[in-house]
């Protein structure tokens, strides 16, 4: 029955509602087989609870999910072929390492020997060999952070679920940790469901991204589709930074009545008196703001006649004291036709 | 005026602490801590049996005497009835404080709690002569018994000699139903706030790592509880170990180790061997403390 065409997931229709509260509104959705998927989504957006729904510690309120073709809807967790790995790590305490990630084999029966052998390619897997006999309040935050997931990993599961897992690290050993888990994942080949409200989070390891909005699903696609081809306002709102153009304001730009959105570092800053290609638009204004970021630096454009524009330009030639001297000068902005999209408002 | 005393003390903690901890550290030591040492001091005195007189000289018979086979059964009967009491109150507690815990709504937690101190805000005493009536041959408690037709079931009970009475009232069966009844609250409590420290997502884990509902219980639950439940057994071993109300109350009138201190030191003037046989209690309940250091109670309090 299982062959590589069947999803990992599917959700027919799933709703999860709290009282009055939708939590999860009619979502459809299948993930493929051996894929990193991410759910992304503001907080209270029903990625979570999507989440929790595969792994059984909420049942839908209407609707099915699937596993591999199994309706799971109805199984609880211990009879479900996925593990978690849980935002707040929920490692055993008063177990050391090596017994919190043998925790489902012991449960399973294996036998003590074939147990610990496989603890240690575990934790040769998230590069922690030797710290089987340590207790889980004497490791840092990062180093829990794989035991939950060798944890997690060491059952084999059809399909790992990961809760927000790298939260509460801090940026550098966060970027670092994300490298490791795409690798992890690309190398034990098991289908990953990764929740995040972190857009570049999910823009670097995914190979597709579901964007979820007030319990609904926006878009599901791959990191480039969603960036490139936000399919609503929303999506192109919170993916990256965009400036969304419509109104008034559009008209005078385009000279149609649309709503756009443009990405910040599409568009160019030059001076007043550049003369623009036909294939582009152009709008007059003044630099309202500047803010020197190192890598690149931010203008707020403040255009004639109304309505601001965010400009990205990265420092290629340019230094902070270049950069500052933009304030509040008259700049000509334009940008290539075909950088804006068009978006359902 | 005020202000210039407020600046004289926040400059100086040490004093302002002093001022705080004198009084009842000097409460502590004097009162509490003097009282039982002059009951340390007294178990080493010994009963002149001819005059009846306390003679002040340094001897261990009295230590010897409770080795004497009377006074060793009460020492075993009140460590085996506090032993009982504990365990039946743990198996009560359980239950009641994981429900509160772990799953009653937080209005309905606080019902719970107020239902299961609220027995604390009356009397003891009043509690105990209470339960007197419930126990007695005539009470609500043998009139319901009679009711379920089981009331064969509790003379067979009764007529144990070791455990039996003419009633409940009069046996030890009805003292254990008290005593479990009474440091119930004293049990649930600990075990409560030890279950409330466990985060929920712990038991997801489990039940995500392939654990049924019982082997969740047993690897997880338990142990963590466990420093909980010793916490509380702390309270309901010490309380019965030390009671002599209600083994006066009820019961068949053999003595627990509360009431021989009572008669020794009041009618029969004894207050040597009183003495010493309070010294019994501490040292049990230090050598318990001990153990339950050991296994993490403290931190459950």
């Amino acid at each position: 029955m299982i062959n590589s065409s069947t999803p990992a997931i599917k959700f027919d229709k799933v709703s999860r509602h709290f009282g009055e509260v939708k939590a999860v509104d009619q979502a459809d959705l299948e993930i493929r087989d051996g894929e990193f998927f991410s759910m992304l989504g503001p907080s209270g957006s029903g990625k979570t609870t999507c989440l929790r729904m595969i792994a059984g510690f909420d049942r839908p309120t209407a609707g099915q999910i699937y596993l591999y073709g199994q309706d799971v809807s109805d199984l609880p967790p211990y009879e479900r072929d996925v593990n978690t790995v849980f935002q707040d790590y929920a490692l055993f305490p008063h177990m050391n390492v090596g017994d919190n990630i043998a925790y489902g084999l012991m449960i399973r029966k294996v036998p003590k020997h074939e147990r610990m052998k496989r603890v240690e390619e575990m934790l040769e897997l998230v590069k922690l060999p030797g710290y089987a006999g340590r207790k889980p309040s004497q490791l840092s935050g990062g180093q829990r952070q794989r035991v939950a997931l060798a944890r997690a990993l060491i059952n084999h599961p059809k399909v790992l679920l990961l809760d927000e897992p790298l939260g509460a690290l801090d940026l550098k050993l966060r970027q670092q940790m994300q490298v490791e888990l795409k690798s992890i994942q690309q190398r034990v080949g098991i289908t990953f469901i990764f929740v995040t409200h972190d857009q570049e989070e999910a823009l670097t390891m995914s190979d597709r991204i579901a964007l979820f909005n007030q319990g609904r699903i926006e878009q599901i696609g791959s990191p480039a589709e969603i960036y490139e081809h936000p399919a609503t306002s929303f999506v192109a709102g919170f993916v990256g930074t965009s400036n969304l153009v419509s109104g008034e304001v559009a008209k005078r730009i385009t000279g149609s009545d649309i709503t756009f959105s443009i990405r910040p570092e599409k568009i160019h800053l030059g001076g007043v008196n550049d003369q623009a290609s036909a294939d582009s638009y152009v709008a007059d204004g003044n630099v309202r703001d500047v803010v020197y970021l190192g890598l690149y630096t931010r203008y707020l454009v403040e255009l004639d006649g109304g309505g601001d524009l965010v400009v990205v330009e990265q420092n290629l030639k340019t230094t902070s004291m270049d950069v500052l001297k933009i304030k509040g000068q008259r700049v000509r902005l334009h940008w290539k036709k075909e950088h804006i999209r068009q978006v359902g408002s | 005026m005020v202000q210039r005393i407020s600046t004289y003390l926040y400059q100086r903690p040490r004093l302002v602490l002093g001022l705080l901890l004198g009084p009842p550290m000097l409460y502590m030591l004097v009162v509490y801590l003097g009282s039982l040492f002059n009951l340390l001091i007294y178990s080493f005195y010994y009963l002149e049996e001819f005059t009846g007189l306390i003679v002040k000289e340094f001897t261990l018979s009295t230590y010897a005497q409770i080795f004497e086979p009377a006074n060793r059964d009460i020492f075993v009967r009140t460590a085996g009835m506090a032993a009982a009491v504990t365990l039946a109150d743990a198996l009560i507690a359980f239950p009641l404080a994981y429900y509160t815990a772990k799953f009653a709504s937080p209005r309905l937690k606080t019902w719970l709690v107020i239902a299961i101190t609220i027995p604390l805000w009356s009397s003891y005493l009043v509690r105990i002569y209470a339960w007197k009536l419930i126990l007695a041959q005539e009470g609500i408690l043998s009139w319901f018994i009679n009711l379920l037709h089981l009331d064969g079931v509790l003379q067979w009970l009764l007529s144990f000699e070791s455990i039996g009475g003419s009633s409940l009232a009069l046996s030890p069966i009805g003292l254990f139903i008290v005593f479990v009844y009474i440091w119930l609250p004293y049990m649930i409590l600990p075990i409560q706030t030890s279950l409330e420290r466990v985060p929920k997502s712990l038991l997801e884990a489990s039940s995500d790592l392939g654990a049924r509902p019982l082997q969740t219980f047993r690897t997880v639950i338990l142990p963590l509880a466990f420093p909980g439940v010793v916490a509380g057994s702390i309270f309901t071993f010490s309380l019965t170990l030390g009671d002599f109300i209600a083994p006066i109350a009820l019961g068949n009138s053999k003595f627990f180790i509360g009431m021989a201190v009572y008669s020794y030191q009041g009618t029969a003037g004894n207050i040597p061997l009183a003495a010493a046989m309070t010294m019994g209690p501490i040292v049990i309940m230090i050598v318990y403390l001990l153990i339950a250091r050991r296994l993490g109670a403290f931190d459950a309090l």
